[in-house]
């Protein structure tokens, strides 16, 4: 019998953080555009972690920070009622974590691509940060943010280690196609693995696909 | 009138940037010096686009700087017009959206009718930047800029990347606008013909100091350059014909050669820089320029 279950819950976990990152990485983004602290450097080291660390070593922390002996997770337990370990939201927040880079850098080269000019004219123009941001900059990027929005969308789909420390194996609530790969082989339910598995081999080919041509197609244009 | 006076440290040429001057209104200001002079830092801290360490900037009754009271007023509510060099115009939208931009709350659309005809854009209205040349954008540039009806306009070399005819045409729209909406403009150029024909002050700088403020016939009109000139050349060849060493020099287009002498015709090699100059020069004249 075939589980459909995980397939839905990967989608559902990946839109709703692509959602969330795409909300939080463009200011995040714009403000990183904008400083030349050294501030900016250390955020944008803590920003480009989850690229080379291990997943286990971001799940176990989170991990520790979701616990209900934490005073991050029992804030979370006390006032807001969510039980973030093996959960639904702590997935959320945890793969968030995850794919930030993958949001947050391709918007922020996207900004840095465009001359300071676009926004210092709209300033002298009399708008503000927001409206340059939202009206002048951004669909100027257009390509960048949605380069953002695939790659954080693909990386979500694609997690393993972090689920896999933070979420435990519950059907409908943690139990994501990767997950659902390794228990099927586990229990030596060969059929089932190959099912989920050419599927995340499509959907993951099928959006770098996308990514490429559509970065190859702008270069003809660029020639 | 306005009021300027401030300083500020460059750091990245290391010298003080020290100005202080007032206009009335209606002046046309053309900023002259060398490249990286500090001409287009002063019009970066006339708009706001760039802090002054110390100083003051008044205009007319308003307060838009004051060091000493803390005051600095954002680029947004200065109301200023401002030009920059290029790469300004919105590449995501139209000409037309270009200017609807910059329209001011509430502000009614009939300026921007108004300045199409003024500044002959009907043609460009829906075309995208792109498209443009960079005359044609410098232009739209120019539009964008007086949509919210400022009374400084600030351009910053608005001409470097245009031809001679464009920067003519271009010309001769500042000109009308400046007196069609009784602006005061500052113009930051190191062109001598386009401050005669624009500007009725120059303000001289060299190495972030005033070296001189005054009327363009004030400052290069006297007696001493009526005589003597001094034009830029480039070695092309040095050849040595029959005995003769004879130098090739490139010259505002022309190629013009001289007899030197051998200790001389040895001091040059080709592709060097030189000046040349001639006293109780006596030039011909001739009205038959076509550009």
């Amino acid at each position: 019998m075939f589980d459909w279950n995980p397939i839905l819950l990967t989608f559902k976990l990946a839109l709703i953080t692509t959602v969330i990152l795409l909300v939080i990485s463009i200011p995040l983004a714009y403000w990183l555009s904008n400083k030349k602290s050294k501030l900016k450097s250390i955020i944008e080291a803590i920003i480009s972690l989850p690229l080379v660390l291990p997943p286990t070593v971001l799940g176990f922390y989170l991990l520790i920070a979701f616990s209900p002996n934490s005073s991050f997770g029992s804030f979370f337990s006390n006032y807001l009622g969510i039980d973030l370990a093996f959960s639904f939201t702590g997935l959320v927040i945890g793969s968030i974590i995850y794919s930030l880079p993958f949001m947050v850098q391709p918007i922020l080269s996207g900004l840095n691509s465009l001359p300071k000019s676009l926004s210092e004219a709209s300033f002298v123009l009399g708008k503000s940060k927001k409206t340059t941001l939202l009206k002048v900059l951004l669909p100027n990027i257009k390509h960048s943010v949605t380069t953002g929005i695939i790659l954080a969308f693909a990386h979500t789909i694609g997690e393993f280690g972090v689920v896999l420390m933070i979420g435990g194996n519950i059907p409908n609530q943690t139990k994501v196609v990767s997950i659902a790969i390794y228990d099927e082989v586990e229990s030596l339910n060969y059929s089932n693995a190959h099912i989920y598995s050419v599927f995340l081999l499509a959907v993951t080919f099928t959006i770098l696909l996308i990514v490429y041509l559509r970065k190859n197609s702008n270069l003809t244009i660029l020639k | 009138m306005i009021k300027f006076k401030f300083n500020k440290t460059i750091k990245y040429s290391n010298f003080e940037l020290n100005v202080d001057f007032e206009l009335q209104k209606g002046d046309f200001l053309s900023i002259y010096g060398e490249s990286g002079a500090g001409k287009t830092t002063i019009l970066r801290i006339i708009s706001g686009l760039e802090n002054a360490d110390k100083g003051i900037i008044n205009s007319n009754d308003s307060i838009w700087y004051n060091s000493e009271s803390k005051i600095n007023i954002k680029p947004q509510e200065r109301k200023i017009g401002f030009v920059f060099q290029n790469n300004s115009l919105f590449p995501n939208m139209t000409v037309i959206k270009n200017l609807e931009f910059a329209l001011e709350k509430n502000q009614s659309k009939s300026i921007i009718s108004e300045l199409i005809e003024t500044i002959d854009l009907t043609k460009l209205k829906d075309r995208k930047i792109d498209s443009l040349s960079g005359g044609q954008r410098q232009k739209v540039a120019l539009a964008r800029a007086l949509v919210q009806k400022p009374s400084l306009l600030l351009l910053d070399e608005p001409f470097s990347a245009i031809d001679d005819y464009n920067r003519l045409k271009l010309q001769d729209y500042i000109l009308k606008i400046h007196h069609k909406y009784n602006l005061t403009t500052i113009l930051v150029t190191h062109n001598l013909p386009e401050i005669f024909k624009l500007s009725n002050k120059v303000l001289k700088i060299k190495n972030g100091k005033v070296e001189a403020f005054g009327s363009p016939t004030e400052l290069f009109l006297t007696q001493e350059n009526n005589s003597t000139f001094k034009l830029l050349g480039t070695i092309l060849s040095l050849n040595k014909e029959e005995g003769e060493y004879l130098i090739y020099i490139l010259v505002s287009g022309n190629i013009i050669n001289r007899l030197v002498s051998e200790k001389e015709f040895n001091k040059y090699t080709v592709g060097e820089l030189i000046e040349l100059s001639s006293s109780n020069f006596q030039p011909v004249l001739r009205k038959n320029i076509i550009l």
